[in-house]
Order: structure tokens, then C-alpha cells, then sequence
């Protein structure tokens, strides 16, 4: 009866030894091939690559290289910040030849990118969101990263003219330095409307936790917020339960407009598929890549959504004339004379920080007007 | 209606409205897994069954254009799922929590592969009672927009509570998992009254999935469930098997999670990882207090695997 399920030891070493070849085979062959024409990029994303949110950002960038001749893609989705990305690396640069990665995740970067760079020098690794620092980092690994604060700050500009109770809130993961530029560019746009406004900040303490965003999005317009946005991997939650809630909404990271027509104000987007196609055209045309790339606005690296139904012509007008200062580069968001929440000065009179300021990208205050704390 | 400055009061209120949003899946599923566990038999896979439902019911809704028959499909695959996990236990030597973990990785696995062109499009929700009629306070009114379900799983909890004491089917259930050898002398089958114990469990657990992915938070994503399914089924041994105190369980469960965002909108912001680990703490004081070294697990069906 068990007869069908018995393999001799002749077939068995016959079968083994066969995928023992193919799978040499397998890792050194488009190794050596990639080295013509053809490039093999891979993608790593934290979760599923139609989020409404971060990943999905990436993911349409990713897709607009499909476009390019001799460029094959890999993909992979729902990959935790663990031990387990540094096996789909393995697993991309092995199997697949990968010579580009992109870990999209900000918890990939250290140590598993850079035990992953150190183990395979002659691949590239470009991590969206780390501070590569030169001497410290690997030479083959970079970081690549846009100036969404100022896309927060003109959410807030339209939160600030749709507020009437002067509260506005803010649904965020974690208190990252990232994070926190959100935050306060949030704040600081609606406060550009009128210097009143509040913004209470809730943290959820993870990128993707459903339920505790919805709750977090109810106890804010509980306390009457009547303007929200967020900073978390998937916004749809926060979109919907706050929009459900008859509140105002500002999007993050891609277009949510689709999800709450009638209340969505703007949404500050990413624009990833004019850095990846630089990456991608600069290695075939055999050109070093960057290790430190940061655009915003300007650079194309962040775009707009579409103003929706709800905005005003005052609004409206203030929006765009900031857009079109912003577009001009050298804006300052952050300028003196700037208190955080609890009474330090952050920024003298007269000081302000550009959006290329490398002080930014360790941010570890809540400006004055901000109602929360970042433990 | 222009919103209500409610202060501190919002505290209070988010428990409420926490508790009565939130824990209708731990209902649920901790209602499941107490028939389950009555007969005799441990299905861990329940978190599996959850992340199942909610995509089934997500992806039926979408569909056909109707939560209920999103719902009423959700438990039909729940159902398949408890169907399989008793079918295997049946054999001779088989661990009942390891077919568990296994399905728990099976039907998450399997609910992402079929639930991955599911995640854009919205589907409908379930409707929602408003209790909060008579307040004009609108957050009263938003925290006291009481789901459908919710209101079935608290009179399930009652139902089942009094099926267990005095209805035959009832009997049956207890003495199958009391013990077998009582049980086949009364001329019962315990595997199969064990079969189809895990089967209604698995289908009350993939309901509580429909309401995650149809009301709250209502959208199907694959992080939907973040191990409640898991909470649920450790509720259980904390309820001690008892499907009033299931309830108690999950309304406290739901109440405590919406502790940490309430406390942060009022001005409560230090620490609030620590708020967030409310329920757990909580959770951890109630098993330490009740427990005693004279009487271990009181309550426990004498056919469990892990009390025997």
C-alpha cells in the first residue's frame, strides 16, 4: 500500500544530485549573464503592494521600470524587519541575480542590509528612508529618501482653512525622526492659517495595526478633531473611519482620494518612479550610483493629490501659492523662532532649516501647538 | 451636529465604545473555541480561521454587494476549516495542537493568496444599530452605534450558556469532553460529536473575522487580525470554559485596547506603550489572583490534552 511513497537510494541521490546542479545552475549562471545587458532589480516591501499607502508608493514606481529595456523585476511582499529579509536578499541576489536592491522598509536597513552589503560587495543596495553616512556605511549600500514634510505642511495649509473647531489631529506609528517632521509640518502649515490651531498626535506604536488606528482615529475626533491625517504603512483605515466619523481627511504616502471623495482635502504623495529609473538608468549606462539621494517637491521626488471638492478659494489660493514657493527649492518649513512642546528652543530667530538641512533627519522633538509626546 | 467638548469624559466613553466595537471578534471567537474545548478538543487554528473569514466574507461582500451573504459564507468556511482540523484529530496519535498551528499558518497563507486582488476595492459594511438615540451628544452617539453582530454574540453567550446546563445537546457536549470512555458507554461517538463541536467553532470564529474585515475596522487587509484570533482562544482559559464569562472577557479585552489612543487624545501621553499593554497586564493580574495551588484550572473539561 505504501508502495507509491517508497524511493530507493539510487533515485534519491539520482533526484538530489540533479537539483544539486540545476541549483548551482541556477545561482551562477544569471550572475555571470547579468553583467551584459540585462539588469535584475529587486523589491522588498513590508507588506502587501496595494496598501493604499507606503508600499503601494513604492510598488507604482517599481512597475514604471517594467518599461525599460533589459530590466527584469522581482518582487516581494509582506517580508517582516527580521532575519527573514536578509533571506529573500540571499534569496533575490542568489537565485534570481539581482545586482540592485531596494529594501523599502526603514527597519531593514540596520543590520540586516548592511550584514547583507558586507556579505555580497558587488551588488547594489539603495534603502529608502535610512541616513547613510559616509565611512560608516558600506560603499555598495545608499540611502534614498523625499522631503514629505513639506507635502505635510501643505496638508496642513488645507487643514487650517477646513478646521472650525482649531483642533486637527494625526494618527502616527512611531516616533521616528520621520515621523515627527510629519507631525510638526502638519501642524506648522495649519498654523500658517491661524497661529490657534492645535494638533493632537496619537501614536499607535506599529506600522500596521487595523484596529488601534480606527480606535486612535475615534478617541481623536471624539476630542473633537475635525481634520485628521496620518502617518502609517496603509492610511485606508484611518481614511475611511475618519471620513465614516463626518471629519476631514489629508492623505499620505498615495492618492486616497477613491476612498472618501466628499472629505478628502489633499494628500501629500510619493514619487518614486523618477528615482528608480535614475538608479536603474545610471547603473546600465555603467555610471556610480549616488549613496545619498534626497529631493522633494521640486525634484519630483513628492507630489500632490488633487484638491478636492471640500477646499476652499481661500484655501485654495494659499495652497498654491506655498506649492509655488516650494517648487522654487530652499523652503523652509522649520524657522525661528520655533519652541517645541515642552518649552526648548528648537530654532533661534532668524535660524530656520532649509529642507535639505541634515538636522532634520534626526528630529526627535514635538514642535509648540502639538498635544502629545514621543514616549 | 457640531461636536460636544466632552473632555475626560472621552475616557470613559472610548472604553465603551472601545469594548463595544472591539470585541466582537474575541466574542466570537472565544465563543467557538469554548464549544470547541467542551468537547474535549483544542483548535489553535482559530487565528487562522479568523484571517479566513474576514477575507471570505471581504471578498463575498465585494462580490455580491451584500455583508450578509459575505457573513453567511465566512461561517460556511469556518466551518470547512473546524471540519478538518476534527477529521485529522480523529486518528489515532494525533496532537490536536499542532494540527492547530498548522492550520493557523494554512488558513492565514491561504486567505492572503486568495485575498491579494481584494485589498483595493471597498466593500459594503454591516449595518449598525443606533443605541444613542437619546443623547445629543454626538460621540455618545458615535461610541453607542452597536453592530448587528455584536448584539448576536451577546445573546449567543447566553444561549450557549444556558444550552450547556440544560439542553441534551448540551450534555452531550460536556460528557464527550469530560470523558470519553462515559461518554461511549451512554453509546456516543465522542470523534464525532468532537468533529462537529470544532466544526461550529470554526464557523463562530470566521464570523468574528467577517466583522473585522466588514465593520470595524472594515477593510480586508492581510494585518487585519494582529493575533486576535490567538487573544481569543487564550480568553477562553481565562473565562474558565464558560461562555458568560467569554463575554465578560472579550467586553474588558475591547474596553482596556481602547485605553492607550483615549488616554493619548486627552493629554495622557507618557508612556503609552504601557497603556497599550493594558489588556495583557490586566489579563496577567486576573489569571495570577484566581489561580490557586489547590485547585488548578478549575472548570477545565477533563479530556483536554493539556490536562490530562
Amino acid at each position: 500500500m505504501a508502495k507509491p511513497l517508497m524511493i530507493n537510494r539510487r533515485r534519491f541521490l539520482q533526484t538530489t544530485a540533479m537539483g544539486a546542479a540545476l541549483g548551482v545552475a541556477g545561482t551562477s549562471l544569471p550572475l555571470r549573464r547579468a553583467f551584459a545587458a540585462d539588469l535584475t532589480i529587486g523589491f522588498i516591501y513590508v507588506g502587501p503592494k496595494d496598501d493604499y499607502g507606503y508600499n503601494q508608493a513604492h510598488a507604482e514606481g517599481a512597475a514604471t521600470l517594467k518599461a525599460m529595456e533589459g530590466v527584469t523585476l522581482v518582487e516581494e511582499e509582506n517580508v517582516p524587519e527580521t532575519v527573514d529579509v536578509q533571506k529573500t536578499m540571499e534569496s533575490m541576489i542568489n537565485l534570481d541575480g539581482a545586482r540592485l536592491l531596494f529594501p523599502t522598509s526603514f527597519g531593514y536597513f540596520d543590520p540586516h542590509m548592511l550584514a547583507m552589503a558586507a556579505k555580497f560587495p558587488e551588488v547594489q543596495f539603495r534603502h529608502c528612508g535610512g541616513l547613510w553616512t559616509e565611512g560608516k556605511h558600506p560603499k555598495n549600500t545608499g540611502s534614498y529618501f523625499g522631503y514629505i514634510g513639506q507635502g505635510q505642511y501643505l496638508n496642513g495649509i488645507a487643514a487650517g482653512h477646513a478646521t472650525k473647531s482649531k483642533k486637527i489631529g494625526f494618527v502616527a506609528a512611531k516616533p521616528i525622526p520621520q515621523v515627527l517632521q510629519n507631525v510638526n509640518s502638519f501642524l506648522l502649515g495649519a498654523r500658517s492659517v491661524d497661529p490657534a490651531i492645535t494638533c493632537q498626535v496619537i501614536f499607535t506604536g506599529e506600522w500596521s495595526l487595523a484596529v488601534k488606528e480606527a480606535e486612535a482615529t475615534n478617541a481623536l475626533i471624539d476630542q473633537g478633531v475635525d481634520v485628521v491625517t496620518c502617518h502609517v504603512d496603509s492610511p485606508k483605515v484611518v481614511v475611511e473611519t475618519a471620513a465614516g466619523r463626518g471629519a476631514y481627511v489629508c492623505g499620505y504616502h498615495a492618492n486616497q482620494a477613491p476612498l472618501a471623495p466628499e472629505k478628502y482635502l489633499t494628500g501629500a504623495e510619493w514619487n518614486w518612479a523618477n528615482v528608480y529609473k535614475m538608479y536603474v538608468t545610471k547603473l546600465m549606462a555603467g555610471e556610480t550610483l549616488p549613496n545619498f539621494t534626497r529631493g522633494g517637491l521640486s525634484d519630483g521626488f513628492v507630489k500632490m493629490s488633487a484638491l478636492g471638492p471640500a477646499v476652499g478659494e481661500a484655501a485654495r489660493k494659499q495652497f498654491e501659492g506655498t506649492l509655488a514657493e516650494i517648487m522654487k527649492g530652499g523652503f523652509a518649513v522649520f524657522k525661528g523662532p520655533l519652541k517645541d512642546n515642552k518649552g526648548n528652543v528648537v530654532a533661534t530667530a532668524g535660524q530656520s532649516f532649509v529642507e535639505t538641512a541634515i538636522e532634520l533627519e534626526s528630529m526627535g522633538y514635538l514642535v509648540e501647538g502639538v498635544l502629545g509626546s514621543t514616549s | 451636529m457640531e461636536p460636544v467638548d466632552i473632555g475626560l469624559w472621552g475616557v470613559p466613553l472610548a472604553i465603551l465604545g472601545g469594548a463595544i466595537r472591539v470585541s466582537t471578534p474575541f466574542i466570537f471567537v472565544s465563543l467557538g473555541e469554548t464549544i470547541t474545548e467542551r468537547s474535549g478538543r483544542i483548535n489553535l487554528g482559530l487565528e487562522g480561521i479568523l484571517v479566513f473569514g474576514a477575507m471570505a466574507a471581504y471578498a463575498i461582500a465585494v462580490m455580491t454587494g451584500s455583508p450578509w451573504l459575505g457573513v453567511l459564507g465566512a461561517a460556511g468556511t469556518g466551518a470547512v476549516f473546524g471540519l478538518f482540523h476534527g477529521w485529522i484529530c480523529k486518528f489515532p496519535k494525533v496532537n490536536d495542537i499542532a494540527i492547530g498551528i498548522a492550520l493557523m499558518l494554512f488558513g492565514s497563507g491561504l486567505a492572503f493568496f486568495f485575498g491579494k486582488p481584494f485589498i483595493q476595492p471597498s466593500a459594503p459594511d454591516l449595518p449598525a444599530i443606533s443605541l444613542g438615540w437619546w443623547s445629543d451628544i454626538p460621540q455618545v452617539q458615535a461610541a453607542l452605534s452597536v453592530n448587528v453582530l455584536f448584539l448576536i454574540g451577546a445573546a449567543l453567550a447566553f444561549a450557549l450558556w444556558w444550552a450547556f446546563r440544560h439542553t441534551r445537546a448540551g450534555l452531550i457536549v460536556r460528557v464527550v469532553g469530560d470523558s470519553s470512555d462515559a461518554a461511549r458507554a451512554m453509546g456516543l461517538n465522542p470523534d464525532t460529536v468532537r468533529l462537529l463541536a470544532t466544526a461550529v467553532g470554526g464557523a463562530f470564529a470566521a464570523v468574528g473575522g467577517a466583522y473585522l474585515s466588514l465593520y470595524y475596522p472594515g477593510s480586508w487587509n492581510e494585518g487585519i487580525s494582529s493575533g486576535q484570533g490567538l487573544m481569543a482562544v487564550a480568553l477562553v482559559i481565562f473565562a474558565r470554559w464558560n461562555p458568560l464569562g467569554c463575554f465578560a472577557a472579550a467586553l474588558l479585552f475591547g474596553g482596556a485596547g481602547a485605553l492607550g489612543p483615549a488616554l493619548q487624545s486627552v493629554g495622557v501621553t507618557q508612556g503609552y506603550y504601557l497603556f497599550y499593554a493594558a489588556p495583557y497586564i490586566l489579563t496577567l493580574a486576573i489569571m495570577v489572583a484566581t489561580s490557586s495551588p489547590g485547585r488548578s484550572l478549575a472548570g477545565a473539561p477533563g479530556e483536554l490534552s493539556i490536562t490530562k
